[in-house]
């Protein structure tokens, strides 16, 4: 079943000379639950902007998102609603400065009456213990390493209990040696049957994880398939040429 | 290292400087006989008459009530002034559909900074309240400073609030929590640590602005000092008097400024 299903999703931004920029030119694909989708391209393809309209940070031109049967980009969806469901991983982290690691991931349920401050602090425990960080839930954000950071973000994400998470770049901000510590995180959640879209430069993690790579150039899917498909049989000579780049060192 | 180097050489010119400048004003004063016996008891003759006869010192006390509470009703309004005006503001930018709104709060800033505070306060009195003859002049000077300052503390407030990373509000709104409660929980929470010191330096230049309250005839401090002068003739012992009593409390405030400016910082590295 799908929990995603994206249809002719369109995204122009109008620049501030009036020029109008075509980000996503029709993307139709779905998600399916416990699936992971790679999407792939080359900087500048509209993968990001592709990810971030799913929950609508972007607010899509045109074009209909479903998610678990509702159109979510219609006006009297109410969004926020939605983005319960849907965690978001960033590249920059985005952790609450102000607020301790448990705060960091107790605020949302608490605040929107979904759990009580110790039901949520449980669970808190339970998702640090998760991703390897239980000993820090009373640290500041700013003490931890840029790995441990993107460790607590997935955490966050997680303390809503999503259908689906949405990773945007998670590792592009990190130091190489940091890389490790969180796909492997992101691999654990994966094998437990999380549904997740990852826009990603980890080719290599990208294979091995994901079920199906989309392959984003210039707004549209111009190659999809499984990760042998794609990688190791690419068709499409634009497809060819990024992986030679990417894959050359 | 370095920068504690570069630190204490420009504080050492500073003390150098000041030094000179001292040392120079005790020759000006030396050269024109000051300190001679004759000349110190003329000045504690004219200190008695300038402060103590007739409890003169009054004035000045009664004047700083005046420029405290014009300045702390005006900081008040301006408060509530440019936190209407910043919410405008911000909630235009981000997304509410408010343009007449936003382009009022927009004019209102432009005009209110862009013309003298003084101006302000002269056309308040002589031209809106013109007829209104009862009032207190000090409420039109708290007015008139006020919604200057409300433009100025809107700014402060905007600035404040943009200076955080969307990041953070687009983080606390993946989470399904509603614009304004993540302004609440996660933006405003981070914006008031640069906020709050910038008010207080708000608050020490609206005490230096309500200077100008004497031209609708308020007693404040300054126009003490001249009532003053008025008085005994006497030209220099006031102004100079109003002016230490001035800088001892923008002193001691920027003082506390700088201590509560530590104190947020240190809160952020608990």
């Amino acid at each position: 079943m799908a929990v995603i299903e994206i249809k002719d999703l369109h995204k122009t931004f109008t620049l501030t000379d009036g020029r109008k920029l075509h980000v996503l030119n029709g993307i139709t694909t779905e998600i399916n639950k416990g699936e992971k989708i790679a999407v792939i391209g080359p900087s500048g393809s509209g993968k990001s902007t592709f990810l971030r309209c799913l929950n609508r940070m972007e607010e899509p031109t045109s074009g209909s998102i479903n998610f678990n049967g509702e159109d979510i980009t219609s006006n009297n969806c109410d969004i926020n609603k939605v983005r319960r469901k849907m965690g978001m991983v960033f590249q920059h982290f985005n952790l609450f400065p102000h607020l301790t690691v448990r705060k960091n991931l107790t605020l949302a349920p608490v605040d929107l009456k979904i759990m009580t401050q110790e039901a949520a602090d449980e669970r808190a425990k339970i998702l640090l213990e998760r991703v390897g960080l239980a000993d820090k839930i009373d640290e500041w954000p700013e003490r931890l390493s840029g790995g441990q950071k993107q460790r607590v973000a997935i955490a966050r994400a997680m303390a809503m209990n999503p259908d689906v998470l949405l990773f945007d770049e998670p590792t592009s901000a990190l130091d190489p040696e940091m890389i490790g510590e969180v796909l492997d995180v992101m691999k654990e959640l994966a094998d437990s049957g999380m549904t997740m879209y990852l826009v990603t430069h980890e080719m290599g993690f990208a294979h091995k994880i994901a079920d199906k790579i989309l392959f984003i150039d210039k707004g549209v899917i111009s190659e999809q398939g499984t990760p042998d498909e794609v990688f190791d049989h690419p068709k499409q000579p634009r497809t060819i040429e990024f992986l030679s780049k990417v894959l050359r060192h | 290292m370095r920068n504690n180097y570069q630190s204490r050489k420009a504080l050492s010119r500073g003390d150098l400087l000041l030094g000179l400048v001292g040392i120079y004003l005790i020759y000006l004063l030396y050269a024109s006989g000051f300190f001679t016996a004759e000349a110190w008891a003329d000045f504690n003759r004219r200190f008695y008459q300038n402060f103590v006869k007739d409890r003169r010192y009054m004035m000045l006390v009664d004047g700083l009530k005046a420029t405290i509470f014009m300045t702390s009703g005006a900081t008040l309004i301006g408060l509530i002034v440019g936190l209407i005006l910043s919410v405008i503001r911000v909630a235009h930018k981000g997304g509410a559909k408010i343009p007449v709104l936003n382009w009022l709060a927009e004019s209102y800033i432009t005009v209110l900074r862009g013309t003298p505070a003084m101006v302000q306060l002269l056309i308040w009195n002589f031209t809106i309240f013109a007829s209104a003859r009862d009032l207190n002049t000090q409420y039109i000077a708290i007015l008139a400073f006020g919604l200057n300052s409300g433009a100025y503390i809107a700014e402060i407030f905007r600035g404040g609030i943009e200076a955080i990373d969307p990041g953070q509000m687009e983080a606390a709104r993946s989470l399904g929590l509603s614009y304004g409660t993540s302004m609440k929980r996660v933006v405003l929470p981070q914006a008031l640590r640069n906020i709050i010191p910038m008010l207080f330096n708000e608050f020490i230049a609206l005490l230096k602005e309500t200077s100008v309250a004497g031209y609708i005839g308020i007693d404040d401090l300054t126009r003490a000092g001249q009532n003053i002068q008025a008085l005994t003739l006497e030209h220099s012992q006031p102004l100079v008097m109003v002016a230490i009593i001035y800088l001892v409390i923008v002193m001691l405030l920027t003082k506390f400024v700088s201590k509560l400016e530590q104190w947020l910082s240190r809160g952020r590295r608990r």
